[in-house]
């Protein structure tokens, strides 16, 4: 399916804009739950997709925003290629606007980068209406700021993605999981001592006193490097694995708010009063899961202490779903939002209160 | 300069001089003449400018401090690395301050379990992977001036280097960054963890040339040596050939840790230069290095071998030894300064493009190349599509110059026109201004200089650079009209 919306949309955006409305920008509503509810008319992007241009050798992929995640996944399967930052999906409804506008990313994060990583250029809408375009679909581009780039987390709060371009990988030949019994400070110190060596791991998890590592590559590699790593074999890994970026595992199934905290690795537990907390570690350390009922102030003043940050990533009704700014840089924060969207009608409050 | 213009111009220079001697000691001011000449240009030497005072302060209060005065003095601040910038970034102002970062050279903290390291900006590339060598990691961008640049202007122009068709550029391999805005505010920027809150601001400030704050500290990623490294030489008798092996190895699946390429006048320069043993009869090598673990190299090189003989090179060598492995590589970082022998002058471009459009670009350089009567040798990132045209020059020759600016010109033109952008790593500064006009239109102009504004509302940091101002744009218009269109239609023409 294909279908280029951009006009209409400009229309409807030039129209709130004019009257001062605000929009809720809506790709596949498959991570609706992801940041702060905004109370406004929806602006879907569902209809505007398509693939425009996708050369395997070029390693580059563009399409237009509402085209679905699997559409995309599948097309560059077929060409046995992937999008590097193994994104969640959490619906089949899922965009790779949306992808691309939460910048959230899989197991694969620590080890190949973030969406915003492999993100080369976008056009998009601005809060007034008009189009416009930053970066490109070349690797390397340094040609004025890196706007597009800016867009990558900025949940449409800066403007209505209407195409994306994304660098894309050769998926590797082969991947083997192995699992270890372990407590969480050893699965710590082992991620770290591996992390230093040229294993090639493409992912880290630890939960219930079960480290899993995943390794990826050219096959005498991975081979090579189960037999270095030892451990017990994963028969279930690829479902294992994309349960866990699906959050489908029974981790996630729970009333509870749960948090996203992104934290120096080797951070071994985190000051909480509340005991009966409980954790889900990814990236070797650097995202941590947790389920809690502690109140958003305690956990974001423990974060901030040790320059991390974190989210209230499903079940909340807080203010504060993101890390609070320092006043300085929710200053910059404001004069971007003002310069990009000066009527504040694009995903008003989905960030923060003040965007 | 009339004679009241200059009075007042050594008046402001004598006040500034003592605000700032309050806030340095003596030998952080250079304010004579023959002081401050070793600051008049950078790495693009065509473009020179005497700053009014040079500063080399050593903490970051005292950094604060310097900005704040300027700030309020409503004096321009370039920031400056090692000078080592080609496209004028850190070109100083003659009305301005020029606030050198070299002094900061401290390596503050290595965390080899988290793999990062904690620098100064001043710090040069080549010694935060030598200090990192004992715990067998390194610093992975490596532009080939890593022996000289610093880590804040790789920051600053987000920075390439051979390898990073694999490992990426500096904006994927920084964490964290502590910046002073102009108004003297000290910000931290990213995280101690991978993710952080808020808009990319680390994305914005890389690359972003010293236009939005004067970065203090830089917190780097850090990665495992790979077990092994092995290089492979191509020849080829045709450049299209070469090319659509770059595409070939792609297509099979690998992604080489680097992948150059060099046409025929590159490789004599470089050949008669460190005597690499490069083929001179052919009119394209390819390097290709491979790494990882042993196991991952071997198969890789077997495979890569093969995809080159298909791909009709007439000679693939593999490197022996390291040592070998280090003579291919000479050739191609020595590739500037040697073809620099060939000539009195050389200008170096920089342009990027869809990989798949070389063959044309290459054949309308070889045009323009006549046309101009200037030749050109060309190194190329080949992996990722980043061009380094070299235009022999002689600054001597009247005139030539500026035929060859017109030329690089319109090269970057090209460059645009088949999809692609204008700098690829060495960044905009005041060389290619003008071409900013090509790649963007007003509306996006307008919103890069909103967004200089968010951070430095005044406009003091590093002005009149990397964006051009929109009057810029419709002069330049004027003086090129685009497939018969007039860029900027809506501003008026004089
Ligand atoms: C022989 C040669 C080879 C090169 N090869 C490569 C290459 O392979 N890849 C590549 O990408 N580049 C290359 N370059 C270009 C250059 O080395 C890089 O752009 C480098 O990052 C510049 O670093 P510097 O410290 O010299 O910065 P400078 O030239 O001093 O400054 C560059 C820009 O950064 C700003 N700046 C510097 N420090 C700071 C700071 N602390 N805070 C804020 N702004 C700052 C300046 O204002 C200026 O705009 C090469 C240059 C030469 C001469």
């Amino acid at each position: 399916m294909s279908a280029d919306l951009s006009q209409q949309l400009q229309q409807r955006i030039q129209h709130a804009y004019e009257a001062k409305l605000a929009l809720q920008i809506v790709g596949g509503n498959s991570k609706s739950f992801y940041g702060r509810s905004v109370a406004a008319e929806t602006l879907s992007l569902a209809g505007h997709s398509g693939v425009l241009n996708y050369e395997p050798t070029e390693l580059v992929i563009t399409a237009r925003a509402g085209t679905p995640l699997k559409e995309v996944e599948a097309l560059l399967n077929q060409n046995g290629q992937m999008l590097p930052f193994e994104p969640p999906a959490f619906s089949e409804q899922a965009t790779i606007g949306g992808t691309v506008a939460c910048n959230l990313s899989g197991p694969r994060r620590a080890y190949a980068g973030a969406a915003r990583d492999y993100l080369l250029g976008c056009k998009i809408i601005n809060g007034k209406g008009e189009i416009l375009t930053f970066g490109g679909e070349v690797m390397k581009n340094v040609a004025g700021y890196d706007v597009s780039r800016l867009m990558a987390g900025a949940m449409g709060t800066l403007g209505v993605l209407l195409e994306v371009s994304l660098k894309v990988l050769p998926k590797p030949e082969m991947e083997l999981t192995r699992l270890f019994n372990c407590s969480a400070n050893d699965a710590i110190e082992k991620m770290h001592a591996w992390s230093q060596t040229p294993l090639p791991i493409s992912a880290t998890s630890f939960h219930d006193s079960v480290l899993s590592v995943r390794f990826s590559g050219a096959a005498k590699a991975v081979n090579a490097a189960v037999n270095h790593s030892g451990g017990e074999i994963n028969e279930d890994a690829e479902k294992y694995w994309h349960d866990l970026k699906e959050h489908r595992l029974d981790f996630f199934n729970t009333d509870k708010p749960l948090w996203r905290l992104s934290l120096a690795s080797d951070i071994e537990s985190l000051a909480l009063e509340n005991s009966a907390a409980d954790y889900l570690y990814e990236w070797g350390g650097a995202l941590r899961w947790l389920k809690t009922d502690s109140p958003a102030a305690e956990i974001q003043a423990a974060m901030e202490k040790i320059d991390g940050h974190a989210s209230i990533f499903r079940h909340t009704d807080q203010v504060n779903v993101f890390q609070p700014l320092t006043p300085a840089l929710m200053r910059i924060h404001k004069n971007l939002k003002m310069a990009f969207d000066p009527h504040n009608i694009l995903n008003p409050g989905k960030l923060y209160t003040e965007l | 300069m009339n004679m009241t213009d200059k009075e007042e111009h050594s008046g402001n220079k004598l006040s500034l001089l003592k605000a700032l001697l309050k806030i340095l000691p003596e030998d952080a001011v250079l304010h004579e003449k023959e002081d401050l000449h070793p600051y008049e240009c950078d790495g693009l030497s065509a473009y020179r400018k005497l700053p009014m005072i040079v500063v080399l302060p050593d903490t970051i209060e005292q950094v604060q401090s310097i900005l704040r005065l300027c700030y309020e003095l409503e004096l321009p601040v370039v920031a400056r690395g090692a000078g080592t910038g080609l496209s004028g970034g850190a070109l100083p102002l003659e009305n301005g301050v020029l606030l050198s970062l070299a002094r900061f050279k401290e390596i503050i903290h290595i965390d080899p379990k988290r793999r990062i390291a904690r620098v100064q900006p001043g710090v040069r590339n080549l010694s935060i992977s030598q200090a990192a060598n004992q715990f067998g990691l390194y610093y992975a961008p490596d532009p080939s001036s890593q022996i000289a640049c610093t880590i804040g202007g790789n920051v600053a122009e987000n920075s390439g280097g051979v390898h990073c068709l694999k490992y990426g550029l500096t904006v994927h391999n920084i964490q964290q960054l502590k910046i002073i805005t102009m108004e003297g505010e000290l910000l931290s920027i990213g995280g101690s963890g991978l993710d952080s809150a808020g808009y990319d601001l680390l994305a914005l400030m890389t690359g972003s040339e010293g236009m939005l704050g004067v970065i203090v500290e830089v917190t780097v990623k850090l990665l495992p040596k790979p077990e092994r490294a092995q290089a492979i030489l191509a020849a080829f008798d045709n450049v299209v050939k070469a090319g659509e092996a770059v595409g070939n190895i792609i297509a099979a699946g690998i992604i080489p840790a680097g992948l150059e390429m060099m046409d025929k006048l590159a490789i004599r320069a470089a050949e008669d230069f460190v005597h690499a043993g490069y083929p001179l009869d052919a009119e394209a090598i390819l390097l290709c290095e491979l790494d990882g673990t042993n196991e991952e190299v071997s198969e890789h090189v077997a495979r890569v071998r093969d995809v080159l003989h298909q791909s009709g090179a007439t000679e693939v060598r593999t490197a022996k030894d390291e040592a070998e492995r280090l003579t291919f590589w000479k050739g191609r970082k020595a590739a500037f300064p040697a073809v620099g022998r060939l000539s009195p002058d050389y200008y170096c471009m920089d342009g990027t493009i869809p990989r798949k459009q070389l063959p044309r670009v290459l054949k309308t350089m070889a045009e323009l190349s006549i046309e101009y009567n200037l030749p050109v040798a060309n190194v190329f990132h080949a992996g990722d599509g980043n061009l380094h045209p070299l235009i022999l020059y002689d600054a001597n020759i009247p005139g030539e110059l500026e035929r060859t600016e017109e030329f690089g010109g319109k090269i970057l033109e090209l460059c645009v026109e088949v999809g692609g952008t204008i700098t690829g790593e060495h960044g905009v500064g005041i060389e290619k201004i003008n071409q900013m006009c090509v790649q963007f239109n007003s509306l996006e102009l307008t919103h890069f200089h909103a967004v200089k504004a968010a951070f430095d509302e005044k406009s003091l940091l590093n002005p009149g650079k990397a964006v051009p101002t929109l009057h810029r744009c419709a002069e330049f218009g004027a003086m090129h009209v685009h497939k018969g269109e007039l860029p900027f239609p809506e501003l008026e023409r004089f």
